[in-house]
């Protein structure tokens, strides 16, 4: 339909975009394309939404907090190796896993603090304690982790340097305390690689809330591969054996608890898990991991093969880590990931005759 | 740590010692006209910056864009065709034909909205066009999302039954943001805001903006309540479309007005929040819709993520056991 003369040098409309598998019952709002009005200027999605603006806000959080799941990730499992290492007689294994655990838990520490509204009050996360706030809890596992963490890397480093700390009476009591000090640490170790999960799955951005049952046991065999990796990197093959393992375990529960989780959750909730930058980065690092686990088992007893499949599993954990984080944001960026997987479980419970918890109600 | 989820008297599960009543909103958004006051008037009152660039955002007349951490009110407007209105009226009798179990007291005798299939159904006004406007604002849920996870205890629950962020604790660290299933609170950017080219020199200077960094959100005028005083946006509201008082007053009020609507055939209507069983133990602001939720920007069946923390503390512990097993497994076998 043509109005003026001036429409016939109008650019073609695109044609509409029509999702694949869109089920029936999706309404639309009504078709305007007939140039009676104005065309909207955000293209129509194939749900209902308000102009395709988001339902919920993503996390205000930066490439620090991924940063930091990936670190306390290597952190943890590098306690738990240092402790390993302490109490099976392998001194260079313990020392390099204690000093990674100090700096990777320094280094996540300071990305945490840095994505604060107000880095000053970071002090603030210690002001009480709540089990309801997962945050809470896991700035008090990432506190006690860090004291045990600190005491026994600083041994280690007052050994490096030949005792020349500026320790006076004080070495004594390190080297006391340096022992109880890693096994509190390693104590702490799985918790601090485990609520980060938890801190996610806590949430309502839909990617991340609908992978909390299996997001834990891919972030603690995440931890584990990277640890790992990261001994392999900096010890020699004869003290880590256990590391690779490690190594090995890491890779199998992370392949099998990701591809769990996908199976599990809400299928609308787990495509941004494949796409975009998100999807890129998973399937890399589920790539990465294979590879990793596969050198280890392979070249394990070879010094330059061993670091290269180290250096391929902290790759690996930290595209991971990446993928799940930016997967879970951009889901909250788009309203179709909260509209349609709450419409359906909606729609499921009423066909199974629960009618009573629906937030919209006729009366 | 009180109840997680389920109905519950929120001041009570927060261990106040009193009996001061819940408040909250009914926005009856049959009645808006879409006027914007409330959004000035909450503006004005608690003295929030200008939001984002001054720009028109192709919808309708909603150039606010969505609730903010310095927007506590925000009026959507939807214009909808005849085809939407049909459908909007019939999944409106849907819910109404759902029979769902009556909550509280029985709607007040002569109300029609107990039996509808004899009521005179006839549509009063067939229009072919419509314009929704619904002033939207911070729900303080029974069960808050944000309350529950903020980690420093700034977000609390006032002897009102409201949620309001404490400025001088947060420390900005954004949980909450990703805890409210409403997208309601943000944290509030440096707010320097760039003002379009041809003002630059008269707006070069803006006033510093307050709190920055940190979350904020609607507080339900928490000020103006401490001093026995109407929030701004319902003083401010021409048409009594945003109602204030009592929490239960204001459910009572919802169901009988949804009750004439339905007796006047305008079987679209329906309530949002005021079931205490759903998925956030009902909301303290509670709505009067004339079509889905969705259409409105709110979500459809919210749940409040921390219903679910202890199965999820569950299998976290259960992961720690399995790293710790590994870990044990692979160092047996002894020394080196």
């Amino acid at each position: 339909m043509t109005l003026s003369e001036f429409d016939n040098f109008r650019p073609a409309e695109p044609a509409r975009r029509r999702r694949q598998g869109g089920k029936p019952g999706m309404r639309r709002r009504r078709d305007n394309g007939d140039g009676s009005r104005e065309m909207p200027m955000v293209p129509e999605p194939e749900f209902t939404s308000y102009y395709g603006r988001p339902v919920v806000k993503p996390a205000p959080w930066g490439d620090d907090v991924a940063i930091y799941l990936f670190l306390g990730g290597v952190a943890a499992g590098s306690a738990l190796l240092g402790l390993g290492g302490q109490l099976t007689g392998r001194p260079v294994l313990r020392r390099n896993a204690r000093l990674g655990a100090l700096a990777a838990v320094s280094a996540g520490a300071v990305a945490l603090v840095k994505d604060l509204g107000r880095p000053e009050r970071f002090l603030h996360m210690l002001r009480t304690f709540k089990v309801t706030s997962p945050m809470s809890v896991g700035s008090w596992i990432l506190s006690a982790f860090s004291a045990g963490a600190g005491v026994s890397a600083v041994a280690e480093i007052d050994r490096l340097s030949g005792n020349r700390l500026p320790l006076g009476p004080l070495r004594k009591v390190l080297q006391a305390v340096e022992g109880p000090a890693g096994v509190e640490a390693a104590v702490f170790a799985g918790p601090l690689a485990a609520y980060t999960a938890v801190l996610l799955g806590d949430t309502a951005t839909p990617t991340w809330n609908a992978a909390h049952e299996e997001l834990p046991f891919v972030f603690v065999s995440s931890a584990c591969l990277a640890s790992a990796g990261l001994a392999m990197v900096t010890t020699p093959v004869r003290e880590t054996g256990p590391a690779q393992k490690l190594a090995v375990l890491g890779v199998i529960g992370d392949v099998v608890a990701m591809k769990v989780m996908e199976r599990r959750m809400d299928p609308v909730a787990a495509e941004p898990l494949h796409q975009g930058k998100a999807g890129a980065m998973l399937k890399w690092s589920e790539r990465l991991a294979l590879a990793g686990g596969l050198g280890t088992l392979l070249g394990g007893r070879n010094r330059v093969a061993a670091a290269a499949s180290g250096l391929a599993l902290l790759t690996a954990s930290a595209l991971t880590r990446f993928g799940v984080f930016e997967a879970g944001l951009a889901s909250a960026k788009d309203p179709r990931y909260t509209i349609e997987p709450q419409k359906n479980r909606l729609a499921a419970r009423r066909a199974a005759g629960v009618t009573g918890d629906a937030i919209t109600t006729g009366s | 740590m009180g109840q997680l989820s389920g109905p519950t008297d929120p001041t009570a599960d927060a261990h106040w010692e009193h009996n001061h009543p819940r408040k909250g909103f009914f926005t009856d958004t049959s009645i808006c006209i879409g006027c914007k006051a409330c959004e000035v008037a909450c503006k004005e009152w608690n003295h929030n910056p200008q939001d984002g660039n001054l720009e028109l955002l192709g919808s309708s007349y909603d150039n606010t864009g969505s609730l903010g951490a310095s927007t506590w009110r925000h009026v959507a407007f939807i214009e909808q065709g005849q085809e939407r209105i049909a459908e909007a009226r019939e999944s409106g009798r849907a819910l109404v034909s759902l029979g769902m179990p009556r909550i509280g007291p029985p709607a007040p005798a002569g109300s029609a909205a107990t039996d509808l299939a004899g009521a005179d159904t006839t549509p009063p006004d067939t229009a072919d066009f419509r314009w929704l406007m619904s002033s939207d604002v911070c729900k303080h849920c029974t069960h808050a999302g944000c309350l529950d996870v903020c980690p420093t205890g700034a977000l609390f629950r006032t002897e009102f039954g409201t949620v309001v962020v404490q400025d001088d604790v947060c420390n900005g660290c954004g949980t909450c943001v990703a805890g409210c299933p409403f997208g309601v609170i943000e944290r509030r950017s440096n707010g320097t805001v760039k003002v379009a080219t041809s003002r630059e020199e008269q707006h070069a200077k803006h006033p510093s903006v307050p709190n920055e960094g940190i979350a904020q959100k609607c507080t339900l005028c928490y000020d103006r309540l401490v001093a026995d005083e109407t929030p701004a946006c319902a003083k401010a509201c021409p048409t009594t479309s945003i109602k204030f008082g009592d929490h239960d007053d204001m459910v009572d009020t919802a169901r009988e007005r949804v009750a004439t609507l339905h007796a006047q055939g305008m079987t679209e209507a329906r309530l949002y929040g005021a079931n205490e069983h759903d998925g956030v133990g009902g909301t303290g602001s509670v709505f009067l819709l004339l079509d889905e939720p969705e259409v409105y920007g709110l979500p459809p069946d919210p749940r409040v993520p921390t219903a679910d923390l202890p199965q999820m503390y569950k299998r976290a512990g259960m992961a720690v056991a399995g790293m710790a097993a590994a870990a044990a497994l692979v160092f047996l076998g002894g020394r080196a």
